[in-house]
C-alpha cells in the first residue's frame, strides 16, 4: 500500500544514474526549494497526458540546468538566455513532439528577454515554465530582474533599489498582451491550493500543446530559501505576502477553449520537385558547341557604367548569360555608390575563353559610358587600341583619348522611339554585340525568348534589339 | 546543370541540394542574398526558414534543429559572426554538426560592407571560448560556394562539428556560370539525436560537465577527432608552384587576384607560383612543408593585418622567407599593384 503511494511518476528516472555525486534517488536541490514541487508536477503530467515518449526538455543554465538527471525523456542543456530559440530549433524539427522550456528568472527575463518574447510572439509550438524566484540561485544569489524592491542579494547588499536598478519585472503582464500565446497563468507552489492550482495550468498548457494549439507560458512563483537566507517556513510566507502581491496570482490569457490548432507545417518535397524548384531542369544549353568560335574568342573586360535605373546591371549580366550558354566563362561583378536607387552604377564584367583570375575589371578593354559622370571616371582606365561605346543622347561630349576606338550611340533615343525608354541597357547591350560582331544578334534574341517570362517585355526588347542592330548596319 | 548565379544566392541553393533542410538567421549585408534565396526557396519545398530575432537567437535555433538531427544552415557577415560565437562553442562542445556561412565584411566595429579577410582569426582558430576547433572551407568562386557548401553539411555529419563556409563580400556578390549537381545528398543516420519519439528518449544534449575529470576527457575526446580531422581534411589547389622561386599565398578572393598576378609574372619571366588553401583549418601543412623546402621565398597576400600568415609561418619556419602584403577596410588591390610588392619582395631576395 505505502509502495503504491509513494510510487514515481515515469515522467521521473526510477534512479537519477546522471547524477554523478550525492544518492542517486533524491535530487540535488537545496532543502525548500520549489524545483523539486515543479519538477514533480510535469513528471505526473508527462505520464498522465501520456506524452512523456514525445517530450523534449530544454535545461538552460540555472538551477534546473541538471533537470536531465530527473526527467524522463529527450533532454538538452542549452546556453544561458537561449532555450526558447533552442526550443523553436527543436520544435520546428519535431512538429509533433512537446517542447518544454524550463527557465529561471535570470534566464528567461534577463540574458534571454528577446528569445523569450520572440518565441512567444511567433506562437511557437512549446510550453514554458518559467520559474520565478527573485534570485539568481546556482550563481550565487545575486539579483534578477524579479528580485523585489528592498531585496537584498550579494549584487544588492543595500536593498533593490528602483531608482538605480529599475522594478521587478512583471513577464506574465507582458507575454499576456501578445496575440500568438493561447495560455499565460501565473502560479505559487506555496500552500496545497497553490500546489493545485500550479499542477492545474501546467497540465492545461501541455495538453494544449499535445492539441497543436501553440504556445503557452506558465510563471510559477517559487521560494529558494538558501539564495533568500530564510528558514523554508519563512521563505514560503514571503511568497505569499511579498511576491503574490507584487506578482498576482491568476490567469492572464486562455483561448484553449477557441484557437484552433496550427496548421500543420507542409511536407518536405520530393527530391525531383526540390530539384525543379531550383530551376535544375530544363534544357542543358541554347547553343550547339562551337569550337571554332571559343577558340578565337578574344578575351572581353568590360565596365558597363551609368546611372541607377538605367539597367547596367542587367546588360552586364545579360551579356554574361550569352557567353555562357556560348560555354565561355563568365564574370559580373556589381559594384554600385552609396544610393543604389538614382545614383550611380557600374559592373565589372569578363568574358573569356580560359578561367578567370581577378573579377575585378581595372583595365577593361571596353567601356560602355551611358552617361556623363561615367565617362568622365573611366575613360581614362581603358587599355589602348580598346573601345569605348557612349550614350551619345545624354552625353554631349566626345572621348577625349585618340588611341581607343570610339563608339556614339544614341541609347535613350533608339529606346524611346520603340516606346521603351528604360530599355536603353539593351541598346547598349547590342550595339556592342552588334559593332563588335563577336557574338550574334540572332542568339540574343534566342537567348532573350528563353529566359524572359513576359511576353510583352519579349517583344518590345526584340524590337529594341532589331532596331539598334539596323542603326549599326546603316552607320 | 548551368546557372549564371550569385556566389550568395549558390549557398543557399547548394544546402538544398546537400539535404539541408533547415535555416535560421539574420539579414546583414554583404551576405543577405542567402537569407533571400532561402527564403523564397525553403517555404517552396517544405524546409524550414525562419528570419530569427538576432544572430544570437538564429544560432541557438540552428543548436536545436541540428539536435534534431536535422542538418541546418545559417549565415551571416564579421559582426553577426561575433555575436554567434557562444552558440558555436555549444554546438562544437555537444559535437552537433551545422553550416555557417561567413561573408565577411570590412572590419572591426562596424567597418563597411566592402570585401575583407579580417575574420580569420575569429573563424579559424576557434572564435568562442574553450578548446575547440571548427573546420573553414574558403571558397574563391560561386562554383565552389555550391562545392564546398555540399562538402561543408558532408564533413560536419562525419565529424558531428559545426563546419564554416568562409567567404567574402566579392565571392558572395560576384555571379558568374556554375555548373549545379541535380541529386540531393542522404542524410546519415543519427542516432543520437532528439526526434520527440520513444527511441529517442533516452538521448541528452549537453555539454556541462561539473567534474573537471569528466569535462577533461570530453576535451581530449574533441582533441582526438581534431587530430583525426587535421590528418584527413586538408585541402588546397595549387598552380605553378613545381618550379617556382616564388610562391604566393592567398585565399578566397585574394587567391584569384594572386593567380593573375602570378601570369603576369610569368610572362615577365619570373617564375611565380600559386599555393592556395582551401580549408583553413585544418591548415594544409603536410603539402605546405613540401613546398617549404622546394621554393626560396613565400608571400602571403591578404585583405586583413596579417592574419593567415603565422599559420604559413609555424610550417615554413627558417626553410625560406616569408613576406606578407595586406590591404584593409575593404580595400581590393590590382593584379598590378600586387605584381610590384612581389617583385619588390623577390629583389630583396
Amino acid at each position: 500500500m505505502v509502495k503504491d503511494v509513494l510510487k514515481k511518476p515515469t515522467g521521473f528516472y526510477e534512479k537519477f544514474e546522471r547524477k554523478p555525486t550525492g544518492s542517486q534517488y533524491t535530487t540535488h536541490y537545496c532543502p525548500g526549494c520549489g524545483h523539486g514541487k515543479i519538477h514533480k508536477i510535469i513528471a505526473e503530467a508527462l505520464e498522465d497526458l501520456e506524452i512523456g515518449d514525445n517530450t523534449i526538455f530544454v535545461s538552460p543554465v540555472g538551477c534546473s540546468v541538471f533537470a536531465y538527471y530527473y526527467i524522463n525523456a529527450g533532454n538538452i542543456q542549452s546556453a544561458h538566455g537561449r532555450a526558447a530559440a533552442v526550443g523553436t530549433g527543436l520544435s520546428r524539427s519535431n512538429p509533433d513532439s512537446i517542447v518544454i522550456s524550463y527557465q529561471g528568472d535570470g534566464d528567461l527575463a534577463a540574458i534571454g528577454t528577446g528569445e523569450t518574447i520572440h518565441a512567444a510572439n511567433r506562437g511557437e509550438n512549446m510550453t514554458v515554465i518559467f520559474v520565478n524566484n527573485a534570485i539568481y540561485g546556482m550563481t550565487g544569489g545575486q539579483m534578477a530582474p524579479t528580485t523585489m524592491e528592498g531585496q537584498i542579494t550579494t549584487t544588492t547588499p543595500r536593498g533593490r533599489d528602483p531608482d538605480d536598478q529599475g522594478y521587478p519585472i512583471r513577464m506574465c503582464e507582458m507575454i499576456g498582451t501578445l496575440e500568438a500565446p493561447v495560455f499565460v497563468e501565473r502560479v505559487s507552489v506555496t500552500d496545497s491550493k497553490g500546489i493545485r492550482n500550479a499542477r492545474k495550468a501546467i497540465r492545461k498548457a501541455l495538453q494544449s500543446q499535445k492539441d497543436g494549439q501553440g504556445y503557452s507560458f506558465v510563471e510559477v512563483l517559487s521560494p529558494c530559501p538558501v539564495g533568500w537566507k530564510m528558514s523554508s517556513p519563512d521563505a514560503v510566507k514571503w511568497v505569499k505576502d511579498v511576491m503574490e502581491e507584487y506578482f498576482p496570482v491568476e490567469n492572464f490569457k486562455d483561448l484553449i477553449k477557441e484557437r484552433p490548432p496550427k496548421p500543420k507545417p507542409k511536407p518536405l518535397a520530393s527530391s525531383d520537385e526540390i530539384i525543379k524548384v531550383l530551376g535544375l531542369t530544363g534544357e542543358e544549353k541554347l547553343f550547339d558547341a562551337d569550337p571554332e568560335f571559343l577558340e578565337n574568342f578574344p578575351e572581353q573586360r568590360l565596365r558597363i557604367a551609368g546611372f541607377g535605373g538605367q539597367g547596367v546591371l542587367m546588360a552586364g549580366t545579360t551579356l554574361c548569360m550569352l557567353g555562357m550558354n556560348k560555354d565561355l566563362s563568365t564574370c559580373w561583378l556589381p559594384s554600385y555608390g552609396p544610393a543604389i536607387r538614382g545614383g550611380t552604377a557600374n559592373c565589372h564584367v569578363v568574358l573569356s575563353n580560359s578561367s578567370i583570375g581577378s573579377p575585378v575589371v581595372d583595365k577593361p578593354n571596353v567601356l560602355i559610358a551611358m552617361n556623363l559622370p561615367s565617362l568622365d571616371s573611366f575613360e581614362d582606365i581603358v587599355t589602348p587600341g580598346g573601345l569605348i561605346i557612349v550614350n551619345s543622347s545624354i552625353v554631349e561630349r566626345k572621348v577625349k583619348r585618340d588611341d581607343v576606338e570610339s563608339l556614339y550611340i544614341p541609347m535613350t533615343r533608339i529606346a524611346e522611339d520603340q516606346g521603351l525608354r528604360r530599355a536603353s541597357n539593351m541598346v547598349a547591350l547590342t550595339a556592342y554585340i552588334s559593332y563588335t560582331k563577336l557574338m550574334s544578334i540572332d542568339e540574343l534574341i534566342i537567348l532573350f525568348e528563353a529566359n524572359f517570362k513576359k511576353k510583352e517585355l519579349i517583344r518590345k526588347n526584340v524590337e529594341i534589339i532589331r532596331a539598334t542592330h539596323q542603326y549599326i548596319q546603316n552607320m | 546543370m548551368k546557372q549564371f548565379e550569385k556566389g550568395n544566392a549558390c549557398i543557399a541553393k547548394a544546402a538544398l541540394l546537400a539535404g539541408c533542410t533547415h535555416y535560421y538567421g539574420y539579414p546583414i549585408t554583404p551576405s543577405s542574398e542567402i537569407i533571400h534565396t532561402v527564403a523564397e526557396l525553403f517555404p517552396e519545398v517544405g524546409a524550414i526558414f525562419l528570419q530569427a530575432s538576432s544572430e544570437v537567437a538564429a544560432i541557438n535555433m540552428v543548436y536545436g534543429a541540428s539536435a534534431a538531427g536535422k542538418r541546418v544552415l545559417t549565415s551571416s557577415s564579421g559582426p553577426g559572426i561575433s555575436l554567434k560565437q557562444e552558440g558555436v562553442s555549444y554546438l562544437a562542445a555537444s559535437e552537433l554538426p551545422c553550416v555557417i556561412a561567413d561573408i565577411q565584411r570590412a572590419g572591426p566595429g562596424l567597418g563597411n560592407i566592402w570585401p575583407s579577410q579580417a575574420d580569420y582569426f575569429q573563424v579559424v582558430k576557434g572564435g568562442g571560448h574553450g578548446n575547440y576547433r571548427t573546420p573553414v572551407f574558403a571558397p574563391n568562386s560561386p562554383q565552389e560556394m555550391v562545392d564546398f557548401t555540399i562538402e561543408a553539411f558532408e564533413v560536419a555529419d562525419r565529424y558531428r562539428t559545426p563546419v564554416y563556409v568562409f567567404a567574402d563580400a566579392y565571392v558572395g556578390q560576384v555571379m558568374e556560370s556554375v555548373d549545379f549537381p541535380t541529386t540531393i545528398r542522404k542524410i546519415p543516420e543519427k542516432p543520437w539525436a532528439l526526434k520527440g519519439n520513444k527511441e529517442t528518449k533516452g538521448n541528452l544534449i549537453t555539454s556541462i560537465l561539473m567534474s573537471p575529470e569528466l569535462e577533461e576527457e570530453l576535451n581530449i575526446k574533441l582533441q582526438e577527432k581534431y587530430r583525426e580531422i587535421e590528418e584527413k581534411e586538408q585541402r588546397y589547389s595549387e598552380y605553378m608552384v613545381e618550379d617556382a622561386d616564388i610562391i604566393l599565398m592567398a585565399y578566397g578572393i585574394t587567391s584569384r587576384i594572386a593567380q593573375s598576378c602570378v601570369d603576369i609574372l610569368r610572362d615577365k619571366g619570373v617564375k611565380a607560383g600559386l599555393f592556395r588553401p582551401i580549408t583553413l583549418w585544418p591548415f594544409p601543412n603536410d603539402r605546405l612543408k613540401e613546398l617549404r623546402t622546394k621554393t626560396k621565398q613565400f608571400v602571403v597576400f591578404e585583405l586583413s593585418n596579417g592574419q593567415m600568415v603565422d599559420d604559413v609561418r609555424l610550417v615554413v619556419k627558417d626553410h625560406a622567407k616569408v613576406d606578407f602584403y595586406g590591404r584593409m577596410g575593404g580595400v581590393i588591390p590590382t593584379p598590378d599593384e600586387l605584381v610590384l610588392k612581389v617583385e619588390e619582395f623577390f629583389n630583396k631576395m
